[in-house]
């Protein structure tokens, strides 16, 4: 699938945590692409491997975590194969990443100016004079008001989503090619979380760099991306166009998430939530790790685990259905016997 | 700042009072007559009269508490009645051999700990970390006099590098600094470790490194800083441990310092001498709590300032 249309291809990426008990697969076998000049959503419940994900690209995985394999392609080189040094050289310059905790991400002892300014002189080389006005142009980039005050003052005296901006200056200071936004919101209230995501929807168009964006929200998903990747237990279940994704659902789990948001045309008195948790670590099913909560889980399913499958219409799923050895029923509509299928 | 400052100055004058009765009221609870106790068994009760007249005795307690105040403030705090000085300018006299010891221990401490804790945090989950830690665990668990001891046996009896005693010469001063300062060292260690692994883990660390900064800078402009903050406070703490750790020190080496001259007071029944170097003694606690009050205020003051 290499492209030179995209900015980051990650092939097969097995990131693992090993505790205690032994290995924890946080990310199995992923394998993403990201257009260039596109937002990519990533969804999935917690503990999906979203957040290790992005962490894998930016090479930010401590001890006892460890990338075990795969590979990270950003403009056909391997951030894999990467010295620490040349990926300092990469972080917070050509690709850079937001986080979820917005309220802890900024240290309490530095002004808000010198950690702007940090990121620009390390990368651009600009004097501190220079990097500090910068920063005043950056603050005022993210609509933060009276921008010359505030680069003196500290995280402390910000608000969650003033100091979420401070974050997305600090991240776009020197024009990233891509930019990681891991949750943005989350933390943050209704009102501020749209201005959010509209703010970094906005500097999108106009930098021209590429988003990867997740979420748990489907709804922003709808609003802002071009494809969507769903995530389910360390692995991609499916890939597709956003317009492709709402309206075609192919894997169970993304009908799932689907019906479980809160419709304003129905008068739902509860969530349509999946029931079952996501498998643990060390409980991982052997077949289709949806296969315990999926309501069309066939034999083949519980035996044998599913690859990522191209689809006709060019996207990607994983799940038995799709395939010649489906042995469930050969009529199924996943989007439509969704409902049937769980009532029984 | 200046605000807290002076506030922090007012809070201490209660304690320096408190101390002050404490201190005054240290020979009146010896069981039996100080006078008595001073002159020892087979003086001659003359010479108790003598004793008692002078150290004025004689008036009601209160008095001589007042009496005991006027007379600290105006930098009088008695006579020694073994040598017949005035305790303050004993007390001065040591006092220096005292604070060099500490002061050169505290160094040393500050120091090593410092350095050992980062290199631990740093190197965790590695040999280098429980390596360190081992030794801090040795440093801890041994007695000052016991490390003081061994050392005058390995290099100054059986390698003859180091002088057996005495203060003042370079040589003199390395043993007994490696002796007192040795447990600050290692208590100074772990908490800059303990410290230094929790602010490692925290989101603005990862903040650093995703926006590209050098691990070594991560290290010592992002994490030390805010990891600091605790360990002023051990290590404020830590000078006052060695103080009195200090006494045991001098005694092992044969240090003329403050802490000798109280054992020597006390073993002596001088009880002016004792009164006046413990009044000292807490004064400079009740100093050093202050200091370390205020910078950790300096240092944390952009944290909380509401
Ligand atoms: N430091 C760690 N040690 C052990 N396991 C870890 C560690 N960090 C993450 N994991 C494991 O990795 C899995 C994936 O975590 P990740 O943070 O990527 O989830 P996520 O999809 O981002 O979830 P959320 O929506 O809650 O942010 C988790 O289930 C967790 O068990
Ligand atoms: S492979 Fe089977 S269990 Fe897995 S999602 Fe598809 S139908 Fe469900
Ligand atoms: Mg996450």
């Amino acid at each position: 699938m290499s492209n030179d249309a995209d900015v980051l291809q990650i092939q097969d990426l097995q990131t693992s945590f090993f505790v205690d008990d032994g290995e924890v697969k946080a990310v199995d076998g992923v394998s993403l692409d990201i257009p260039k000049g596109k937002t990519v959503g990533i969804v999935g419940e917690s503990g999906s491997g979203k957040s290790i994900t992005s962490m894998s690209v930016m090479r930010l995985i401590r001890n006892p975590g460890r990338i075990k394999g795969g590979s990270i392609h950003y403009n056909g080189e391997d951030l894999l194969q990467k010295t620490e040094k040349q990926m300092q050289k990469i972080r917070g310059n050509k690709i850079s990443m937001i986080f979820q905790e917005p309220m802890t991400s900024l240290n309490p002892v530095y002004t808000i100016g010198q950690q702007i300014s940090e990121v620009i002189q390390i990368h651009q080389g600009l004097s501190k004079k220079d990097a500090l006005s910068k920063s005043v142009e950056m603050l005022e980039l993210v609509g933060i008001p009276s921008p010359k005050d505030r680069v003196k003052q500290y995280p402390h005296e910000l608000s969650g989503g003033m100091r979420q901006r401070v974050m997305i200056a600090i991240a776009l200071a020197c024009n990233p090619e891509l930019l990681i936004a891991d949750e943005p919101t989350t933390a943050l209230d209704v009102t501020i979380q749209a201005q959010i995501l509209d703010l970094i929807n906005e500097l999108r168009r106009s930098l021209g760099m590429s988003v990867i964006l997740i979420t748990h929200d489907l709804g922003v998903v709808a609003e802002t991306c071009d494809y969507v990747a769903v995530m389910y237990a360390g692995k991609v279940v499916e890939y597709a166009d956003v317009h492709t994704l709402f309206k075609e659902p192919k894997h169970p789990y993304t009908v799932g998430l689907m019906n479980s948001l809160p419709r304003h045309d129905m008068d739902q008195d509860e969530l349509n939530v999946i029931e079952g948790n996501v498998p643990k670590p060390g409980e991982m099913p052997e077949g289709c790790r949806f296969a315990p909560r999926c309501p069309f889980a066939s034999d083949i399913c519980t035996n044998e685990l599913p690859d990522l499958m191209e689809t006709e219409d060019g996207n990607q799923v994983r799940c038995w259905i799709y395939s010649e050895k489906w042995d469930g029923d050969p009529e199924v509509n996943v989007k439509n016997d969704y409902q049937t299928a769980r009532s029984q | 700042m200046l605000v807290f400052t002076i506030r922090r100055i007012i809070q201490a004058i209660p304690v320096i009072f408190g101390v002050s009765i404490l201190v005054f009221l240290m020979m009146h609870l010896v069981p039996g007559d100080p006078a008595q106790v001073i002159a020892g068994e087979a003086a001659s009760q003359q010479t108790i009269d003598q004793i008692r007249e002078r150290l004025g005795l004689n008036d009601p307690i209160p008095m001589q508490y007042l009496q005991f105040v006027t007379n600290a403030i105006q930098g009088d705090i008695g006579t020694s009645i073994r040598t017949g000085q005035p305790v303050a300018d004993e007390v001065f006299s040591r006092f220096w051999v005292t604070l060099e010891l500490t002061v050169y221990s505290m160094i040393l401490s500050t120091f090593i700990g410092l350095i050992a804790g980062i290199i631990s945090a740093v190197r965790h989950y590695t040999v280098t970390d429980v390596v360190v830690m081992i030794i801090a665990l040795f440093g801890l668990s041994m007695p000052n006099f016991w490390l003081g001891l061994m050392l005058i046996q390995f290099f100054s009896i059986n390698l003859g590098i180091f002088p057996v005693s005495g203060w003042g010469t370079p040589e003199q001063i390395v043993l007994p600094v490696i002796a007192l300062g040795t447990a600050g060292a290692a208590i100074i260690a772990r908490m800059t470790r303990s410290s230094m692994l929790e602010v490692i883990g925290q989101d603005y660390i990862r903040t650093a490194r995703a926006k590209g900064v050098k691990e070594r800078i991560v290290i010592y402009k992002h994490a030390l800083k805010n990891a600091m903050i605790p360990v002023v406070t051990v290590i404020g703490l830590e000078f006052g441990t060695l103080l009195t750790g200090a006494v045991l020190t001098e005694t092992v080496f044969s240090i003329n310092g403050l802490g000798r001259f109280v054992v020597e007071s006390i073993t002596a029944r001088d009880f002016p001498a004792v009164q006046g170097s413990v009044l000292v003694i807490a004064l400079i606690f009740i100093l050093v709590n202050l200091l370390v009050d205020l910078s950790y205020r300096f240092l944390n003051k952009r944290i909380d300032l509401n």
